[in-house]
């Protein structure tokens, strides 16, 4: 990859979220970086609106059974080179709701995953890192 | 207005009414009656339609209206009891729009017909969902005979 | 005469060509119908609640929504109170009113603040956003936790305030208030932001009562009920407020009767650490009884109500939840057609939907099934109408 390329990757990275079947925590929490406390727009990070501009993906939720396409479709519409990064304990490991007879699997099983940020919700600022962790392995 | 007295007085012995508490009243009502006395509530007594609660019971389906006297602080539970396998059960959205959704929800989880509902689709489950199978249906057994000792020691 | 089924996309969370969720047919401007699916946040949590005790119970139905994150474990506790009648003790009436009102707070903050998004004044979401933090700070002294807090158990609540700390909160809250006093200002003074919701939108009284409408949405349109005054629970008859209710049922009542429950939520807070009697904050209850017990918490968005039904193990038979979502979104029908595409959004968002259950929508041609519009373009179409309002009536943004 030019060098060039992945600078401007690392330099200012567009994230897109997608909540599938969330409780909407780590999704108000990710809102909460445009903050401006949080304020992830002074390190070149924003949001997009379509999976088609992104760089990064941001995966929240248990994934049930009516968001698997959904969320196969949009890690195919993100462009190479693409990262992904799980917010929050339901999307790592379903945390209560493995169970369900509405979960299916985890989301690691459906697409992969380069970075797992845990909690219920994380942080902000463990969201940030979670998103900086994942572009350092854009070597 | 004293509601346990207004519903009593009405219904008589079509009726049972336990009061756990100013709060809480239960009403247990034959299925026939049922549509009649939460629409008398809804119409003529001024209550809130605040939600059914359908419960499996093995042998039929109990459904519960929960309606709501906000200017006495008290909640009015109507409780009856629909026969397995008919599960037919007269629709309330022709009285209480508002009843829709649940039982659109209670007819895909427990597999309960209401007659006359504009639209009995899907609300929850995805549409791939198999059809006949009820997530909230309890475990039954053999005999009509097991499930009844068995729903009598739950 | 041209019919296109459109279907707005939620701002946040775009899709990409199914169609989903908010649909509505338009012709030329207007919206002549509409219909919703839901679904896309379905985890089964009622069965799943049959599977766990009642301990464990709590932290489920927790994780329901994470805007009103406690008013689901308020209810449920009731619940499991209610069963044989257990009294819990009056410092804990009083932690449990503070938490529920704290939320209040933040929950209508968040939607002021994506309300503004919507009209297009990203100020007010930046603002009404940074004002949450002071409360979510609040939060995380007394809980350890911004969202999520785990303060209720049955018989009362997990964690005490401590004496120490109450100045400081004290001082917190009045500064939240203080900030909130001043966004109510802002919104209900702005005359931009007047034009472009009073009269939109109207959800009549007899509606409301039809469709069984709660909270804010009910208040708004006249119908004057709250948990907190008709079924009194906590320290909510001990300490002195006011119910808000207003009468014109359009998005300028909804947006005031949040702002103003805000104030009252405030007065409530400082009323309860002031007057929090010393004692024990658990009754320590060993079984919860068989029988049935209902609760009730009027939750941000509305009456939260739980049904519980137990037997003699330590797993509830049947646990019957329903989020106060669940009727007023069906409502949006009724206040939508009729009005214009370009605040089909606003209205759509007026009703707060707590976002677990709204946030996918999509557009789409029922012909071809081709996307039309996304939800950046509805949310755009939204804002646009606000800047010509500006340009036309000549008035400062």
């Amino acid at each position: 990859m030019a060098n060039w390329f992945k600078w401007g990757l690392k330099k200012s990275p567009w994230v897109y979220h997608l909540g599938a079947s969330a409780c909407n925590n780590c999704d108000i929490e990710i809102l909460d970086t445009l903050t401006p406390k949080f304020d992830i727009e002074r390190f070149g990070m924003t949001l997009v609106g379509s999976p088609r501009h992104a760089d990064v993906l941001l995966v929240s939720g248990i994934v049930n059974r009516q968001c698997i396409e959904r969320l196969k479709r949009v890690y195919e519409a993100v462009p190479k080179p693409k990262l992904v990064v799980a917010i929050g304990v339901c999307a790592c490991t379903a945390n209560m709701f493995r169970d369900s007879y509405n979960f299916t699997m985890p989301v690691d099983r459906i697409i992969p995953v380069d970075v797992y940020v845990p909690g219920c919700p994380p942080k902000p600022e463990a969201i940030i890192a979670g998103i900086v962790k994942a572009l350092e392995k854009v070597k | 207005m004293n509601i346990v007295d207004e519903i009593k007085n009405k219904y008589g012995d079509r009726v049972e009414v336990r009061e756990k508490s100013k709060r809480r009243v239960f009403v247990n009502a034959a299925q026939p009656d049922t549509k009649e006395l939460v629409s008398w509530l809804f119409r003529d007594l001024a209550a809130r339609f605040s939600i059914i609660t359908g419960i499996d019971v093995r042998i039929g389906v109990e459904l519960i209206y929960h309606m709501s006297f906000d200017a006495q602080g008290t909640l009015v539970s109507v409780r009856t009891q629909v026969p397995k396998p008919e599960l037919a059960m007269p629709t309330l959205t022709d009285v209480i729009p508002g009843a829709n959704w649940i039982e659109r929800e209670i007819h895909e989880m427990l597999g309960v017909n209401f007659i006359g509902h504009p639209g009995l689709t899907r609300l929850l489950l995805p549409d791939d969902w198999p059809e006949g199978e009820y997530p909230y249906r309890k475990k039954t057994y053999g005999s009509e005979q097991e499930n009844a000792e068995r729903e009598e020691s739950d | 005469m041209d019919k296109k089924a459109i279907v707005p996309i939620g701002p946040f969370h775009p899709l990409l060509e199914e169609p989903e969720f908010f649909k509505f047919t338009v012709e030329g401007e207007t919206v002549v119908d509409a219909s919703v699916r839901i679904g896309w946040n379905h985890r089964g949590i009622e069965k799943l609640a049959e599977s766990k005790t009642y301990d464990q119970d709590i932290f489920l139905v927790e994780r329901i929504c994470g805007i009103c994150s406690t008013s689901h474990p308020f209810a449920f506790v009731q619940a499991a109170e209610d069963i044989s009648g257990i009294e819990v003790p009056e410092r804990a009436l009083y932690i449990r009113s503070i938490i529920g009102d704290l939320e209040r707070i933040h929950s209508h903050l968040l939607w002021v603040g994506l309300a503004g998004h919507f009209i297009g004044y990203n100020t007010v979401f930046m603002w009404a956003w940074k004002c949450r933090e002071p409360v979510l700070d609040i939060f995380e002294k007394i809980s350890g936790n911004r969202n999520h807090y785990g303060m209720f158990k049955v018989g009362g609540v997990r964690r005490d305030i401590k004496e120490s700390d109450i100045p400081g909160l004290i001082k917190a809250i009045d500064g939240v208030e203080e900030f909130c006093s001043m966004l109510v200002k802002a919104v209900m003074d702005d005359p931009v932001i007047g034009a472009r919701t009073k009269g939109i939108g109207i959800l009549k009284k007899e509606d409301a009562i039809a469709m069984g409408v709660l909270g804010p949405v009910a208040r708004a349109s006249g119908v004057a009920i709250d948990v907190r005054k008709d079924y009194p629970y906590a320290a909510y008859d001990k300490v002195p407020w006011e119910r808000i209710v207003l009468k014109n049922g359009d998005v300028f009542d909804k947006t005031a009767v949040r702002l103003l429950e805000c104030l009252e939520s405030a007065k409530i807070i400082r009323a309860c650490l002031k007057q929090m009697p010393k004692g024990p904050i658990d009754a320590e209850v060993r079984e919860v009884g068989v029988g049935e017990g209902i609760g009730q918490h009027e939750a941000p968005r509305g009456e939260c109500i739980h049904y519980v039904l137990s037997n003699t193990s330590n797993y509830p038979e049947r646990h019957k939840i329903r989020a106060p979502s669940f009727m007023n979104v069906a409502s949006f029908k009724k206040t939508v057609i009729g009005q214009q595409i370009a605040d089909a959004a606003l209205i759509t968002a007026a009703v707060d939907p707590c976002y677990c259950c709204t946030e996918r929508m999509a557009v789409v041609d029922p012909e071809t099934d081709k996307v039309l519009m996304t939800g950046d373009d509805l949310v755009r179409l939204c804002q646009e109408k606000t800047e010509k309002m500006k340009g036309t009536k000549g008035l400062r943004g």
